[in-house]
């Protein structure tokens, strides 16, 4: 790891003066992207913002169907908590299954969005259940925060503080794992809402978190797993690595959207 | 440089390293407990967990400055005198080491997966909980075996582990 500096910010406004005062900081909240991309010299911030310690980025909020989750809430906090589950338990569910139970304890519902890895699984949720991302500036609804690969809405100076959305009638996820990183190969979140169904898709886009409308489209009319008999997605704009083909993907789309389905409606 | 100052196994440690410094490295270097160990160096072994307030982290994936204020349990930190952790010792029991070097961190992520199920464990959750934790020489079935019998042992001594 290259030299850096580091700072405590104590309340988000000493997070944006601290950040506009540096070179080149880049915030950390849990670091378990940031720490590893830093010893592996792919980043190089001349300073550290840790945003560990701001009490305004705390906490988990549930009324009736709106949940609010402030930005440093880590992983294992929104699997835990009976309040999140009581309304979208594939939520909780889905934390869960991000990376170990000690990356749990450190990695943040914010800094996964606002990292937007194209194999993250928050940003399928948020974008599945039409999420809001609330920023020291303003309000970004998901639809218009994840612009591409490791791309989002914020600005150089803008910093996530929370995230909300309306839990759905009935939401599940489920995600094909690569064996040895771990990370979605293919991961879709499906939600059924008063005015229709989202399926969202990571770990195969790339750029990064999209909608499976095709998908969408055969699930409006019966939110089951029956309705995807004989579906498939184009391949174009798919992932092709040596882990699975895009053609490999876009099937795989269709494979965990149906077990997604079948945990929904479980 | 900055000054770190953290309790370590119920002693008050304060040093002045760089910000640079990984918890792991400060425990080993500057502390002196090399107990804890560095594996993979790329958050995926587990070999580094150590518990900083109470809960298991990657050692190797957090800076020394993140922990600074906290309270850090390291694998030196269970035993008291010569009495092992009731982790420890169905680890000697149930043979759940071979080459050991994985093992302080198994212990530790046992130790807090163990705190974190009260209500006990079964061998399909020891085995989920323990994605973060790689052997190459066990084959992870006698670990999973320590971890079921000293969950037991806990559970029936209400033991409040560290």
């Amino acid at each position: 790891m290259y030299q850096t500096t580091y700072h405590r910010a104590s309340s988000i406004d000493e997070a944006v003066r601290l950040l506009s005062e540096a070179e080149d900081a880049k915030l950390v909240a849990g670091g378990q992207t940031l720490i590893p991309t830093m010893k592996q010299r792919l980043a190089a911030p001349s300073d550290l913002i840790d945003l560990r310690h701001i009490p305004e980025l705390k906490g988990i909020t549930v009324s009736g169907n709106s949940v609010r989750i402030g930005a440093g809430t880590p992983h294992a906090q929104v699997a835990d908590s009976q309040e999140i589950r009581a309304v979208c338990p594939a939520f909780c569910e889905l934390a869960g299954v991000i990376g170990d139970p000690h990356v749990r304890h450190m990695g943040t519902i914010g800094g996964s969005i606002a990292n937007n890895d194209p194999a993250a699984d928050y940003p399928a949720a948020m974008l599945g259940l039409k999420g809001t991302i609330h920023t020291s500036k303003r309000d970004v609804s998901a639809d218009d925060f994840f612009v591409g690969l490791f791309e989002t809405a914020l600005e150089a100076d803008e910093i996530i503080t929370a995230v909300s959305f309306t839990a759905p009638q009935k939401a599940g996820y489920a995600k094909f794992r690569n064996p040895a990183s771990r990370y979605a190969m293919t991961g879709v979140f499906v939600a059924q809402h008063g005015d229709g169904v989202r399926v969202a898709v990571t770990g195969a886009g790339e750029n990064g978190v999209f909608r499976a409308t095709e998908l969408e489209a055969r699930l409006a009319g019966s939110f089951d797993e029956a309705a995807l008999q004989g579906a498939t997605v184009p391949s174009s704009g798919l992932i092709s690595d040596i882990h699975a083909s895009a053609e490999y993907r876009a099937n795989l789309i269709v494979v965990m959207a149906k077990r997604a389905l079948a945990a929904a409606n479980g | 440089m900055a000054e770190i100052t953290m309790v370590v196994n119920g002693r008050k440690v304060t040093q002045t390293v760089e910000d640079r410094t990984l918890l792991v490295h400060f425990l080993r270097e500057h502390v002196g407990l090399t107990g804890t160990h560095v594996g993979c160096d790329t958050s995926q072994c587990g070999a580094c967990v150590v518990h900083v307030d109470g809960k298991a982290v990657k050692s190797c994936t957090m800076l020394a400055a993140q922990a600074s204020g906290t309270e850090v349990v390291t694998i030196e930190g269970l035993a008291k005198g010569d009495q092992l952790h009731p982790v420890q010792a169905a680890f000697k029991e149930h043979h759940g080491l071979q080459c050991g070097f994985c093992t302080p961190g198994m212990i530790m992520a046992a130790v807090d997966m163990i705190n974190r199920h009260p209500e006990g464990l079964d061998e399909k959750t020891v085995r989920a909980e323990l994605e973060g934790n790689i052997c190459r020489c066990t084959g992870y079935h006698n670990i999973v075996k320590a971890i079921l019998a000293a969950s037991e042992a806990v559970s029936a001594n209400r033991v409040v582990a560290a």
